[in-house]
C-alpha cells in the first residue's frame, strides 16, 4: 500500500486506522519470522495511535498525509518508552527517554509507529549482518542480504510489513538497502532533516532519511520531517522552490560506471533506465569526478574518526551493558570491560582505525589529509553540477549478495558503498530510485543532486513511473 | 604498518579490552585497511594548499543561550533507572582517588 492510498481509504472510510493496525501487526506477526525485519514490535503504542487517528475522523476532523500510516523506525533513531538498540548488545536493555525530533513531527501527523526495525551495529555495514541480534533476510530472497546498514527498514516496506520506514545514511545506508530490496529512498542533504536523537555513527555524514514504496511517498514523508530544529544545531529550513522542470540535463560520471567491478547485468538495466530518460527528453553529458578513485579511502578515515569520538559514550556507567561488577575492579577495569563485551566485531574494528587516526603522531598523516582530500571531491561536484541538474549512477556495483558472502572480509565489504559515499562526503541530497531487476533480484539507480535540491530529484525520480 | 604493541595502546586510548585473538584479527585487518587507505599519499602534491573540509554546508555559525531546560522529577528518575547502579539519586561509580 502507499501512503495516499491509507489516506483514501481512511477518509473514505473503507477500513479504520485500527483495522489497518491490526492487520499490519498480524502480519508482522506471520511473516517477520522468516525475514526479522524487526527488533522491537510496539504494539500499544501503535494501537494507541490508530485510536487516536479514528477518533479525529470520527469527529469529522481533517486528518493530515500520515494519520494512521504505518511506518517502521530503524533501531537509531529514539521512541519514547520503547527499546533502542542501534543493533548492539551494549544498548540491548536501553529504553528511549525521549522522542527523536523526526519522530515527534511523525507522531504530530498521526503516524502508527508498528515497531523499530534491525540494522548493523551502529549502522556499520551494508548488509544488516553485523547485527548483534542477527541478521535480516532479503524479501525477494531470503539466502540473501537486504542491504544495510538501513535493512531491516527497507525490508520491511518491500514485504509489507509498513507502509513506510525512516532510515539513516552515513554512506549509503538508506540508498543501498532500498536498491536491494526494490523500494525507494531517500539521503537529503546534510542539514535538511535533524538529527536530535538519532544515535550518532559520523556526526558531519549522518542523515535521516525515507524508505517508501514510491517517490511520492519519500516527498510525503521528507516534508513531514525536515526543516529546522532548535536541537540540532547544523539543522536548516530548504530554501527551493518546487517548480516544473523542463530542459533536463543529467551528467553521467565517466568514473562511476566501471566496466571492472560492475556487475553487466545490473549495468543494463541501468542503461534502459537512462534511455527511457531519454526518451522523455533528459539530456545526457559525461561528467568527470576525478577524485572518485580516493572517496572510499577518505570516507574510511573520516567516518571512523568521527565513530570512534561519538561511540566513547557508551561505557556502561548511566545506561547500556554493564559486565559483571568485582569490588577488586577499578574504574579503568571497568570502562575497558563494559564497551570490550558491550560491541560487536565491526564497531570495534571501526573504533580502533578512528582512534589510530586521529592518534598523535598519525593525525597529520590520516585525518588531516583526508579532510583536504574532502575539498577535492567538494570541488568535483560543485564543477560537476555546472553543466548538469542532477547526476545518475548506479547505487552499488553488486546486485544483493549472498547472506555471508562478504563478511568475512571486511575491506571487501567497505567496497559495497564506492558509489554511495561521496554524497555524504559533499552533504548532496541523493536518492535511490528502483528501475528494474536481474532475475529477481532489484535494481536501484542513484540520482544525486546539488544542496538542498532534493525537491528536483524527487521530480526527476517522479518521471520514471516505474514501480518494480 | 602497525604493531601489535600499537594495536593494544590503540585499544587502552579507546577502552576496549580486547582478547588475544582479538588483537590478532584486528592488527591484520587494520593493516590491510590502512594499506588501502595511505592511498591518498598518491596525490600529496595536489593537496598542498588545499584547505580542510569538516562540515559541507554552514553558513554561518549557530549560537544559542546556554540554558538548562527544566524537566520534572519523574523524568530524572526515569534517566536514573536506566543506570546499572544508582546510589540516593546518584550514579555510583568505582573511587578514582586512593
Amino acid at each position: 500500500m502507499t501512503i495516499s492510498q491509507v489516506h483514501e481509504g481512511l477518509e473514505k472510510k473503507q477500513f479504520s486506522a485500527l483495522e489497518l493496525c491490526k492487520s499490519y501487526l498480524a502480519k508482522i506477526k506471520k511473516e517477520d519470522k522468516k525475514i526479522h525485519a524487526f527488533l522491537t514490535v510496539s504494539e500499544d503504542l501503535a494501537i494507541s495511535q490508530a485510536k487516536k487517528v479514528d477518533n479525529l475522523i470520527s469527529r469529522k476532523r481533517k486528518i493530515p498525509a500520515l494519520a494512521g500510516v504505518p511506518v517502521a523506525v530503524k533501531d537509531n533513531i529514539l521512541v519514547e518508552g520503547v527499546l533502542c538498540t542501534a543493533g548492539s548488545k551494549i544498548l540491548g536493555n536501553y529504553l528511549a527517554p525521549y522522542d527523536a525530533t523526526v519522530i515527534e513531527r511523525l507522531k504530530k501527523q498521526g503516524a502508527v509507529i508498528m515497531g523499530k526495525t534491525n540494522m548493523d551495529e551502529f549502522a556499520l555495514g551494508s548488509s544488516t549482518e553485523n547485527s548483534a541480534f542477527g541478521p535480516t533476510k532479503n524479501p525477494h530472497d531470503l539466502t540473501r542480504v537486504p542491504g544495510g546498514s538501513s535493512g531491516g527498514s527497507a525490508a520491511a516496506v518491500a514485504a509489507d510489513l509498513s507502509v513506510f520506514a525512516l532510515g539513516s545514511d552515513t554512506g549509503g545506508s538508506i540508498r543501498e538497502p532500498a536498491s536491494f530490496c526494490g523500494v525507494a529512498g531517500l539521503k537529503p542533504t546534510y542539514g535538511a532533516v535533524s538529527r536530535y536523537g538519532l544515535i550518532a555513527f559520523a556526526s558531519s555524514f549522518d542523515q535521516i532519511g525515507p524508505i517508501a514504496n514510491t517517490v511520492e511517498d519519500c516527498q510525503l514523508v521528507f516534508d513531514a520531517v525536515k526543516g529546522k530544529d532548535p536541537l540540532d544545531s547544523t539543522s536548516l529550513d530548504l530554501r527551493e522552490k518546487k517548480g516544473k522542470i523542463n530542459k533536463l540535463r543529467i551528467g553521467l560520471p565517466r568514473e562511476y560506471f566501471d566496466k571492472k567491478t560492475d556487475d553487466p547485468r545490473m549495468e543494463k538495466v541501468i542503461q534502459a533506465a537512462i534511455k527511457k530518460y531519454q526518451e522523455k527528453g533528459a539530456k545526457f553529458i559525461e561528467v568527470s569526478l576525478p577524485h572518485t578513485e580516493y572517496t572510499l579511502a577518505t570516507y574510511y578515515i573520516i567516518a571512523p574518526a568521527e565513530l570512534s569520538a561519538n561511540l566513547a559514550r557508551f561505557d556502561g556507567i548511566r545506561y547500556g551493558f554493564s559486565a559483571k561488577d568485582s569490588a577488586k575492579k577499578n574504574l579503568m577495569e571497568v570502562y575497558l570491560e563494559n564497551r570490550g563485551q558491550g560491541f560487536g566485531p565491526e564497531p570495534k574494528r571501526r573504533i580502533m582505525l578512528g582512534t589510530f587516526v586521529l592518534s598523535s603522531g598519525h593525525y597529520e598523516a590520516y585525518y588531516l589529509r583526508a579532510q583536504k582530500v574532502r575539498s577535492l571531491i567538494r570541488k568535483d561536484f560543485e564543477k560537476a553540477f555546472k553543466k548538469v541538474d542532477a547526476i545518475f549512477s548506479p547505487i552499488s556495483p553488486f546486485l544483493p549478495f549472498k547472506i555471508g558472502e562478504k563478511i568475512k572480509n571486511p575491506l571487501a565489504m567497505y567496497l559495497v558503498d564506492i558509489y554511495t559515499n561521496s554524497a555524504n562526503l559533499v552533504g548532496l541530497p541523493a536518492l535511490s530510485l528502483p528501475v528494474g531487476k536481474v532475475g529477481n533480484l532489484p535494481v536501484g539507480l542513484q540520482i544525486i543532486g546539488k544542496h538542498f535540491e532534493e525537491n528536483k530529484i524527487l521530480e526527476i525520480a517522479k518521471w520514471n513511473n516505474l514501480r518494480t | 604498518m602497525i604493531s601489535k604493541k600499537e594495536v593494544k595502546h590503540m585499544a587502552k586510548l579507546a577502552r576496549l579490552d580486547l582478547t588475544e585473538k582479538e588483537t590478532v584479527k584486528f592488527q591484520k585487518e587494520l593493516y590491510s585497511i590502512l594499506d588501502y587507505v595511505s592511498k591518498l599519499n598518491e596525490i600529496d602534491a595536489e593537496i598542498a594548499g588545499v584547505s580542510r573540509t569538516d562540515y559541507t554546508f554552514s553558513d554561518e555559525s549557530v549560537v544559542r543561550q546556554d540554558r538548562a531546560r527544566k524537566k520534572d522529577k519523574e523524568y530524572a528518575a526515569g534517566l536514573l533507572k536506566l543506570a546499572p547502579k544508582t546510589e540516593k539519586g546518584y550514579l555510583k561509580v568505582k573511587s578514582i582517588l586512593k
